[in-house]
């Protein structure tokens, strides 16, 4: 099994004429996602080179094509209305790559995506993958194998890099999840470590984390509470300077907290392993 | 981004938002100017400087007479703050305070909602009122679909103050600026203290506004107001370029797609026994542009002996990046050595395009750290 997304996942590609969304459709697709519509409004009617039908709304998506999960590749000024028009068309589980969206615009979307019984994945993130079934995002899907490690990341490549190494040991995936880099975005560590602990195929969790918030801490907090199965982390920044956003909006020391130091000695008190680099995580995770 | 305290006012003015008079100089006699023209005898000469405790700094003084405000303004213009050298100053108008409460505006990642934070405990730090007696901060998370009505105002209104007269004032203050920190895609908005006279008027003594970089596209009168510090000119540039550029010190420049894998291999050379010279993400897209420009960017530091890059595909194909390089080193004639690690898509085909060139290749991030650190060492003698 795997959380969020798998065989069953429809999906319908939001901007699917431009550049990223055309190239990652076209990669989605022959990793074996369902990708069953794209759409850009004025383009309905038409077919991607791959023979996707586009369409000029979401719901005509959902009516004609089956779409459960959308996926955004808009750009930044147009996201608020991507991730809306996805919730109001009935789709469950929103990804929004796009990178640069306003917080204000995240905050309405998240809420009314919400209040439409949808959940939002992103903005700023690389997607999710469950390895063997289905692709939503840009991932590399040839890093990634089937098995029962649990993957949540703030981060994009380092995610990759992660992956890579649990694959290189033998140690398969559930599913992979990239939150995204900004300060707000929709789901994160707790309600996916819940979705982790409930997944009777899912038995261990690597958590990678980064400076910034507390998010961490209160992840930690809820670890040793709630997670039974064994869950390793990765903290990037620890060399990153106060007061500078180290790329992602969301990752930024300020006023003196959300280092990385903070972060890890939460969860070494919270009696979770620590990797010092991206490579120790399949050994801290065990057999 | 950050602006000045006499912007943020002036920000308040326009929404509504009372404030204490005053006026910006740039040099001590348009000070004493302004000041006969206030019906103050007392003023505030305030630094005006993108950075907290300039009190504590110095760089806010009290004056009484003419000659007060030319020497006060002279002592504060030219000072430096944490690195910033004074050149404007505000001259406030002197109030008469009763009573000092907190007010502010801010993001919270936690409830992914816009919060209002209120505390009667006025002109102290708020984070040590928050860590030493959390009981006395008032916090509402707002419905960005329904906003501030007027019962919610005045619910908040009346967490800081017991008088009617007091909460008819304090509430459409609070309504006014949570409207300027949407419409404005605001970050923060504080007012710390808030004031109340000795005849009882509600007033912002000093202002602070941040803003959501992500927004400043949608906003030309902020990009306007954008100063930069020299480091934060070149991370703007480089901005621009589609990168994200931290300059750090150290010797091995790094060049990596994705902020999270740039901060582990920073952490990583350190943990090797190197020194990063920064932090560059090249973001998500796969224009060979962007790594002559990136190359230029870690070349123009002259305190760098190792080029790390560190490329693992996603979105930026490994094809891509090999050809961008290729073709950014037959215009750069460098004896820096290069260190390249490419994996993800097309990762093949990227490294296909990279043999018989000089580059020193790796596949793994250690194994490509600890030849970066070598290299760092071994070219030093």
């Amino acid at each position: 099994m795997s959380i969020l997304i798998d065989k069953n996942t429809k999906l319908v590609v939001q901007g699917i004429t431009g550049r990223d969304g055309g190239f990652h459709a076209g990669k989605m697709s022959s990793y074996g996602t369902k990708v069953v519509a794209g759409t850009t409004p004025g383009k309905g009617g038409q077919k991607t080179e791959g023979f996707v039908p586009i369409f000029n709304t979401v719901t005509e998506a959902v009516q004609n094509e089956g779409a459960n999960t959308s996926i955004i590749f808009v750009p930044a000024p147009f996201v608020k209305d991507a991730i809306m028009e996805a919730a109001d068309a009935g789709i469950s589980l929103i990804v929004c790559i796009t990178e640069g969206v306003p917080t204000v615009d995240v905050i309405a979307a998240r809420n009314y995506a919400l209040g439409k019984g949808a959940q939002l994945i992103g903005p700023n993130c690389p997607g999710l993958i469950s390895p063997g079934k289905s692709l939503v995002g840009i991932m590399p899907g040839n890093i990634f194998k089937e098995g029962s490690t649990g993957v949540i990341s703030r981060s994009g490549t380092l995610t990759y890099e992660v992956v890579y190494n649990l694959t290189l040991k033998g140690k398969g995936q559930s599913t992979a999840i990239g939150v995204g880099g900004d300060p707000v975005v929709g789901l994160y560590y707790i309600e996916l470590l819940k979705m982790f602990q409930d997944d009777p195929n899912t038995d261990s969790i690597a958590l990678i984390g980064e400076i910034g918030g507390d998010a961490e801490e209160q992840a930690a907090k809820y670890i040793k509470e709630h997670i039974t199965k064994p869950v390793a982390v990765f903290i990037a920044g620890a060399t990153a300077p106060a007061d500078k956003r180290m790329g992602h909006a969301g990752a930024i020391i300020s006023s003196g907290s959300g280092t990385a130091k903070e972060k890890i000695e939460a969860f070494e008190a919270a009696g979770v392993p620590v990797a010092k680099e991206p490579s120790q995580i399949p050994n801290l995770l065990g057999k | 981004m950050k602006i000045h305290e006499y912007q943020a006012k002036d920000f308040f003015t326009a929404y509504g938002i009372p404030t204490a008079k005053g006026v910006v100089c740039t040099d001590s006699d348009s000070c004493v100017a302004a000041y006969m023209h206030m019906k103050s005898p007392v003023v505030v000469i305030k630094a005006q400087v993108h950075t907290g405790g300039r009190g504590k700094a110095g760089g806010v003084k009290i004056a009484k007479s003419s000659i007060e405000v030319k020497e006060r303004a002279d002592e504060i213009l030219g000072m430096d703050i944490k690195g910033f050298t004074v050149d404007r100053v505000m001259v406030a108008e002197g109030v008469d305070i009763a009573s000092e409460y907190y007010i502010s505006f801010v993001v919270d990642r936690n409830t992914k909602s816009v919060v209002l934070i209120m505390s009667r405990e006025g002109g102290m730090d708020i984070e040590q009122v928050a860590a030493e007696t959390p009981d006395k901060i008032h916090r509402i998370s707002i419905d960005p679909f329904v906003g501030i009505p007027d019962f919610l105002a005045r619910k908040a209104a009346f967490m800081l103050f017991d008088d009617i007269a007091l909460v008819r004032q304090a509430a459409p203050l609070i309504q006014n600026m949570y409207k300027l920190f949407v419409e404005k895609d605001a970050s923060l908005v504080e007012i710390n203290p808030l004031v109340v006279t000795n005849d009882l008027k509600v007033l912002a003594i000093d202002g602070k506004m941040n803003f959501d970089d992500n927004a400043i596209y949608r906003h030309p009168d902020l990009e306007a107001m954008f100063e930069p510090t020299e480091e934060e000119k070149k991370e703007h540039d480089a901005k621009s370029k589609g990168f994200s550029f931290v300059h750090l010190g150290g010797e091995i420049g790094c060049m990596v797609n994705g902020a999270g894998l740039a901060m582990a291999t920073m952490d990583m050379i350190k943990l090797y026994g190197g020194e990063p010279a920064n932090f560059l993400d090249i973001g998500g897209s796969s224009n060979p542009n962007k790594v002559i420009e990136a190359m230029k960017l870690l070349l123009s530091d002259k305190e760098v002996r190792v080029v790390l890059i560190n490329i693992f595909g996603g979105i930026t194909r490994c094809d891509d990046v090999a050809r961008g390089l290729i073709e950014a080193f037959k215009q750069f004639k460098t004896e820096i050595p290069i260190v390249i690690r490419l994996t993800g898509t097309n990762e093949k085909e990227g490294r296909e395009m990279l043999k018989g060139t000089s580059f020193h290749s790796a596949q793994t991030m250690s194994e490509a750290i600890i030849k970066a650190v070598e290299l760092s060492k071994t070219d030093k003698k």
